[in-house]
């Protein structure tokens, strides 16, 4: 039975995924418990794997028995076990969280189906990040992708449509990239096994149809990171979804995809083909530096409070991608942790974000006027998150961009070491507006004809007081674990260092 | 050179059918035209799948008893069987998605929407 785990953390919630809507025709609220119970059951399987990978380092299951190359395997190592710890983590919390949220925002009678869709969501995250197949690997690309065009169309909003289309389009695109890829390193090795193929690939180095092959994976990965200037579908999907979907796209979407980026960058292409051949880095180095100083203007630019989270988003994959460009072994300990740290920041924010629509209906930073009495709570979480993007220290923020800057002082990039400064100043010119707001400017009462129609739960302002105990919780637990991990980041920072070190062999 | 354009067609195929998709996508404002030329786009990438499975000379992948027969390679056939499945999942999900937008906008040219959304 033990021997069975790799396969289950994706078994149960793809096979739960098909009962909900089933059980929901029964009784709507089945399909919340079967929900958290399969997200909670996933997540207790993966840390479960990461012990295992702790006492034996390596887990490779065989689907079916098949040996590798032959068989697709599943190949779990220190750094899929992290980000899968991650993953569904964070997919159980949000799952807790959902209940409230869907019933506010999302029809009732959809509530089978959209869980059914979230849960499927998650199975392609965890998917893509167990997979030791590369073809298998764009098969969860798909299935996590298709998930989420459904999960954005389901926003109240009809942007939300527009939204779902454009990033359906591109995500397409890069998706087909990423076949392609494939395609192109299967006919000259005639693998698609990862470790096999890091095996047969470095005496086809000089290869063009490698190197084809490697543009086709930078910008099909690069499409789903959302690297600058390939995020443009990334603002409006994540303003106009549901806001439990804002959540869990924000936290682990992009994170997942930069798993697959560093994965194929590392393990299947190798550092010196990547290096010496293609030059790629310094064509990194200088997009995540643009994107980290261009999300953060644009983010200062907004006044939705989901579309500014967004254009942060989009900094904050520069930053991941920056120390991988960086290809220093504290550069990628730095992205590594970078993965936790902002899929636990960016997802307390959007979570706090969630909990304020659903007691105002509201999404403008304005609207955020005295609302740090009436939500306590919420809002010291909201502050914490924010603290900890800004990169205070004692708060994981600090720890990931620490190892970033102290990689670009050894490889003696002054300007990057700026750049970075200078992004934190941005982030708290973004974020200082809304704690502002909070604590420091009085409620205004807007006219009642004025508010939307959606704001159902709260006719009259005074009303609004913190979310309900379902939501609370893993606002908090997300805002703390950003304390935490702030203060004693040496677990996460002990399976980054092994990561690395399977990552620069 | 003759060779080189006439003995791999059917990658030259799969280069011009790949274009004119990805053309149509980046280029057509209709919803509906875009979504047709990422089905070309699909369909060349398929075409690139079945291309390098042949093998000269090569039949169907059958075993036959007592018979030494030469077949094309059927992984890739295999492999270009589930990305055909996935493009006509997207295909479905786009298609919804675009009834959808024409239910809620009243229209499926990108220049009107994005039109009424400045609007809105």
């Amino acid at each position: 039975m033990r021997e069975h785990l790799p396969i289950l953390v994706i078994i149960v919630p793809l096979l739960t995924a098909l009962a909900v809507p089933l059980a929901a025709r029964v009784k709507r609220i089945l399909a919340w418990y079967l929900t958290l119970i399969s997200t909670a059951v996933s997540c207790g399987l993966s840390f479960d794997l990461l012990l295992t990978v702790m006492r034996t380092g390596k887990v490779s299951y065989w689907l079916s028995g098949w040996e590798p190359p032959w068989g697709i395997e599943y190949a779990v190592d220190y750094l899929n076990a992290f980000v899968l710890c991650i993953v569904t983590c964070l997919g159980f919390l949000v799952a807790v969280y959902a209940r409230r949220s869907v019933e506010h925002e999302v029809e009732e009678h959809r509530t089978g189906v959209f869980y059914a869709t979230y849960l499927l969501f998650v199975t392609g995250l965890a998917g893509i990040v167990i997979t030791g197949d590369i073809f298998n690997l764009y098969v969860f690309l798909e299935i996590c992708s298709l998930a989420g065009y459904a999960l954005i169309a389901v926003g109240r909003k009809r942007e939300a449509l527009v939204a779902s289309y454009n990033y359906l389009i591109l995500g397409s695109l890069g998706a087909i990239f990423v076949l392609l890829g494939t395609g192109y390193l299967y006919m000259v090795t005639g693998s698609l096994n990862m470790a096999d193929l890091a095996a047969r690939l470095p005496a086809l180095y000089h290869s063009k149809v490698v190197q084809t092959a490697f543009a086709f994976f930078v910008i099909g990965l690069g499409i789903k990171v959302a690297l600058f200037p390939l995020h443009t579908w990334l603002p409006n999907a994540y303003t106009y979804a549901p806001s439990a979907v804002s959540a869990i796209m924000a936290a682990t979407g992009t994170k997942v995809a930069a798993y697959a980026f560093i994965r194929v960058m590392f393990t299947v292409f190798g550092t010196d083909f990547v290096i010496y051949r293609i030059h790629t880095t310094q064509i990194l180095l200088v997009l995540s530096v643009v994107a980290i100083l261009a999300g953060s203007v644009l983010a200062i630019a907004q006044t939705n409070i989901k579309k500014m989270l967004a254009y942060s988003s989009i900094s904050q994959v520069g930053y991941i991608v920056l120390g991988i460009a960086l290809l220093t072994p504290t550069g990628i300990k730095g992205s590594l942790l970078h993965i936790l740290n902002h899929a636990l920041m960016k997802g307390c924010l959007f979570l706090v974000v969630g909990a304020v629509v659903y007691r105002t209906g509201l999404t403008s930073i304005e609207d955020f006027k005295g609302l740090g009495k009436k939500m306590p709570v919420s809002m010291a979480a909201f502050t914490v998150a924010a603290l900890s993007m800004i990169g205070v220290p004692l708060t994981v923020g600090f720890v990931s961009k620490w190892y970033l800057v102290l990689a670009a002082i050894e490889t003696g990039l002054w300007p990057v070491v700026a750049v970075l400064l200078l992004s934190s100043l941005l982030m708290a010119v973004y974020f200082w507006r809304v704690i502002d707001n909070l604590y420091f400017v009085p409620a205004v009462e807007p006219a009642p004809e004025l508010r939307p129609s959606s704001a159902s739960h709260s006719s009259n302002p005074h009303e609004v007081r913190d979310a309900p105990a379902l939501m609370l919780w893993p606002t908090v637990i997300s805002a703390a674990l950003c304390v935490i991990f702030g203060i004693i980041p040496f677990l996460p920072l002990a399976v980054a260092e092994k990561a690395v070190s399977i990552l620069l062999r | 050179m003759t060779e080189f354009i006439l003995g791999k067609y059917n990658y030259w195929i799969y280069i011009v059918l790949m274009m004119t998709g990805f053309y149509a996508v980046i280029a057509k404002k209709n919803l509906l035209k875009k979504l047709i030329g990422l089905n070309i786009l699909q369909t060349a990438v398929f075409l690139f799948y079945i291309s390098i499975a042949k093998v000269r000379g090569g039949t169907a992948p059958i075993f036959l008893e007592g018979a030494e027969v030469i077949y094309d390679n059927p992984l890739p056939h295999v492999l270009i069987l589930t990305a055909i499945v996935v493009a006509v999942s997207t295909t479905a999900v786009a298609l919804a998605i675009v009834i959808l937008i024409k239910q809620a906008y009243g229209t499926v040219e990108e220049d009107q929407i994005l039109e009424m959304t400045e609007e809105g």
